[in-house]
């Protein structure tokens, strides 16, 4: 054993880091770096991709001291509830002085991939500028950019090679930020712009897309028209991954004609997005596709009616991923469960759920989809109606679920047949499902849930609850039993102050908790912020109420905290205190 | 709707509705607590009839539900997101006026049946389901100043015109040869 550990430390730290080259998950690279001084060493100096989870945990200086080598960096700004209009604008997540201080330590920055952050034009180009080998910037849910920044980048990041804009805010200058792309660009691998809302310049991009011979991920915006998308395909016949924008023509036309011919010889097409604007008589067209599909995201495609959908995915044997509104029903669903035996991943959005007269999915889908498709391991589903007995069957079908998101249209809607909670159908999730590591739950909830997920969800990460629970029980339950929890989000639930304070030292353990619309005082929060000084404890606060009145047994309408090694951070609105 | 409550409740100042309801309800704190208020109505409703869609949320007054990115909202709502047509709905008899959203409202039926929540121990339902009966008559006041009886026109122009709207008392509009004859009543629904 000596001998054992005495070679161990005598290992060239060369044959260390090329031991390490092999990890490629930033947890594996974590746990490595607390075996011992010296492993932990060579490997801060050989990290090359860094996960950020909150931007707020750390500090960029601190950041780049810590690896040196950084090439690759992930980072995530607001809470996920953002998504949801709950955070007021100008809170933070501000890009720029992460670039600053990129820029003055002069790294190589070569990947940036960004999530709910706020960036301006200014920083693009930056980032642009200064650094030359910059090769890949994804950005998801972000804002505060417009199309000049996307020119900056285009026009100088000479060995761009992937462009991913996913859902984010973008203000359209009607400027040509696409032209910019120099005729010496020729290595782009990825574009997606699909979230663009105005028009591009159509040319441009049909002679980019000829010069870049290793593009094999395209996914367009809505002014993108069909008799483009036709021209594109003929050049880029090696696509894996397309997403089109308008898909409406007449059928009858040499264009429509020429499409289904350009169709034919993509024959690597594995993953088809968009139809943001479509004519389902246009359809047909992609059938040839269907049959090798791994990946089919018609979520934002509202043109297209169940049986069109039915039509579509009766073709789609392989599909591995399928992201679709509610319009399919749950008969279309059962058509799903019957085909897609290789489903993975299931998303069911709602398309109008205010209209009236409106029926979306139901527990029949759901239930039908899990008896067809033995192995999917995450789903996403809005649905009008909810039943415990569907959700126990669900569970029996299919235990490896890792993300399990129930959003019922109506949040605190009961079982549909007996009215009673929803607890013991979320029960048996928790209870069957080892590896659940995401879950949402929704519906009519008391405290029962609660012990459930706490007695039974042992890998759970991550947990959102709204409108649910009677008392703190509930969330202690959460926090005594999870013990991998890392995130939690509440809204509109009576939990406060004695489940908020039960265990303080375990939000140094997870990496942030919300709650919103809660029973929790700001005497409370203060209590918390004051013993656990390694947490900002942050209250938003957009009333001014508050502002007026030092009442601490007053309740707090929104708060947020998380864990940072940094102190409170300097860039917080008047609205938000930390306190 | 039975007509609770037209004793001395309605001169009782408080915040909330006239009769109780299911809207939206200021608390003191002035905030809204809409699931307060209803997790009180399940647990004392106790079983509800089968099949009954739970129309008690009133859905499009939640913030951030369902739980939908703007991206996707814009997208998929048929942009209703977008527009708020508030207008005060003011009722003869009734202490204070309401608001109410046109652009939330599809069609005719759908006002009355807000209107109905809105005002529902005054009988308004009776005055727009059953017209010829009834003590009130609904109007608006249209762009150009004039009142006007409520269903004549399409939905849509309907909108784009009313500035408020008036549930008027039968005996004001004396004289006025109004005949109503359910007006709303069998007006189809506009998609």
């Amino acid at each position: 054993m000596c001998v054992f550990q005495s070679t161990i430390n005598y290992f060239p730290e060369e044959v260390l880091e090329h031991v390490f080259d092999f990890l490629s998950s930033h947890r594996d690279r974590n746990a490595v770096s607390l075996v011992c001084k010296s492993w932990c060493r060579v490997e801060r100096f050989s990290r090359e991709k860094v996960f950020v989870g909150n931007c707020y945990a750390v500090s960029p200086e601190r950041l780049l001291s810590t690896f040196p080598r950084v090439r690759s960096l992930t980072l995530k700004g607001k809470p996920h509830f953002a998504d949801f209009n709950l955070v007021p604008p100008d809170w933070g997540g501000y890009l720029h002085p992460w670039i600053d201080a990129m820029v003055k330590a002069r790294a190589n920055l070569e990947e940036l991939r960004l999530k709910r952050m706020v960036l301006s034009d200014d920083t693009l180009d930056l980032l642009a500028h200064s650094f030359p080998s910059f090769k890949s910037l994804v950005l998801v849910s972000c804002e505060g950019f417009t199309t000049d920044g996307l020119a900056a980048i285009a026009a100088n990041c000479r060995s761009l090679r992937e462009l991913d804009l996913q859902e984010n805010e973008v203000e359209d200058r009607r400027g040509q930020w696409l032209s910019c792309f120099p005729d010496s660009c020729t290595s782009l691998v990825s574009l997606n712009f699909a979230c663009l809302k105005g028009e591009v310049n159509l040319a441009a991009l049909e002679r980019l897309v000829a010069r870049c011979p290793n593009l094999r991920s395209l996914r367009l915006n809505h002014a993108v028209p069909l008799d483009a998308l036709q021209r594109i395909l003929a050049q880029a016949p090696h696509l894996v991954d397309l997403g089109t924008g308008s898909f409406v023509h007449d059928p009858d036309s040499e264009t429509y004609h020429k499409l289904k011919n350009a169709i034919q010889n993509c024959t690597s097409i594995r993953s088809l997005s968009g139809f943001l604007e479509v004519a389902s008589r246009c359809l047909p067209s992609i059938y040839p596709l269907c049959s090798s599909l791994t990946s089919l995201n018609l979520s934002y495609a509202p043109g297209i009616y169940s049986n069109e959908l039915v039509n579509l995915i009766r073709h789609c044997k392989k599909l591995e991923r399928l992201w679709i509104l509610d319009t399919i029903g749950d008969k279309g669903l059962g058509v799903v469960a019957s085909t897609c035996k290789e489903l993975q991943e299931l998303r069911v959005f709602p398309f109008d759920p205010h209209g009236v007269g409106y029926t979306a999915v139901t527990e029949e889908g759901l239930v039908a989809v899990s008896a067809g498709c033995p192995k999917l391991n995450s789903i996403l589903y809005f649905c009008q109606q909810m039943t415990n007995a569907a959700l126990i069957t669900v569970a029996k079908n299919c235990p490896n679920f890792i993300r399990f998101r129930l959003c019922t249209l109506n949040p605190t809607v009961p079982d549909a047949v007996t009215q009673l909670p929803l607890d013991e159908g979320f029960g048996a999730i928790v209870q069957s499902c080892k590896g659940l590591k995401r879950l949402s739950v929704s519906g009519l909830l008391t405290d029962q849930v609660f012990l459930y997920i706490g007695m039974y969800a042992e890998q759970l990460e991550m947990l959102s609850i709204a409108f649910a629970g009677e008392s703190d029980k509930g969330m202690l339950y959460v926090l005594n039993g999870c013990k991998k929890l890392k995130k939690l989000e509440i809204r509109d639930s009576p939990f406060g102050d004695v489940a908020l304070l039960a265990d303080m030292g375990k939000y140094e353990t997870m990496r942030s908790l919300w709650m919103s619309s809660c029973e929790v005082t700001l005497e409370a929060c203060k209590k918390l912020a004051m013993k656990i000084p390694r947490l900002n404890v942050e209250i938003i606060n957009e009333n001014e109420q508050m502002e007026a009145s030092t009442d601490d047994k007053q309740k707090v309408e929104k708060m947020y905290l998380y864990r940072t090694l940094v102190g409170p951070r300097k860039d917080a609105p008047a609205f938000v205190w930390t306190l | 709707m039975a007509k609770d409550g037209l004793g001395l409740e309605i001169t009782e100042l408080r915040l909330g509705l006239p009769g109780g309801g299911f809207d939206q309800v200021m608390l003191k704190t002035g905030k809204k607590r809409v699931f307060s208020e209803i997790e009180e109505d399940h647990h004392q409703n106790g079983k509800r009839s089968n099949g009954a869609k739970s129309e008690i949320i009133p859905k499009n007054e939640v913030v951030g539900w369902p739980p939908v990115c703007s991206h996707r909202r814009k997208i998929s709502f048929n942009g209703q997101e977008s527009t708020k047509l508030y207008v005060k709905v003011s009722m003869d008899g009734a202490p204070f006026l309401r608001k109410i959203d046109l652009a939330a409202q599809k069609c005719y039926s759908d006002l009355q049946l807000n209107l109905e929540r809105l005002f529902g121990c005054y009988g308004i339902g009776e005055a727009l389901n059953d017209a010829d009966s009834s003590e009130y008559v609904p109007i608006y006041e249209d762009k150009d100043g004039d009142w006007m009886l409520l269903g004549d026109v399409p939905w849509t122009m309907f909108i784009e015109s009313c500035k408020r709207l008036r549930i008027m008392k039968r005996t004001d509009a004396k004289g006025i040869g109004i005949h109503p004859k359910s007006t709303l009543k069998g007006t189809s629904r506009d998609g």
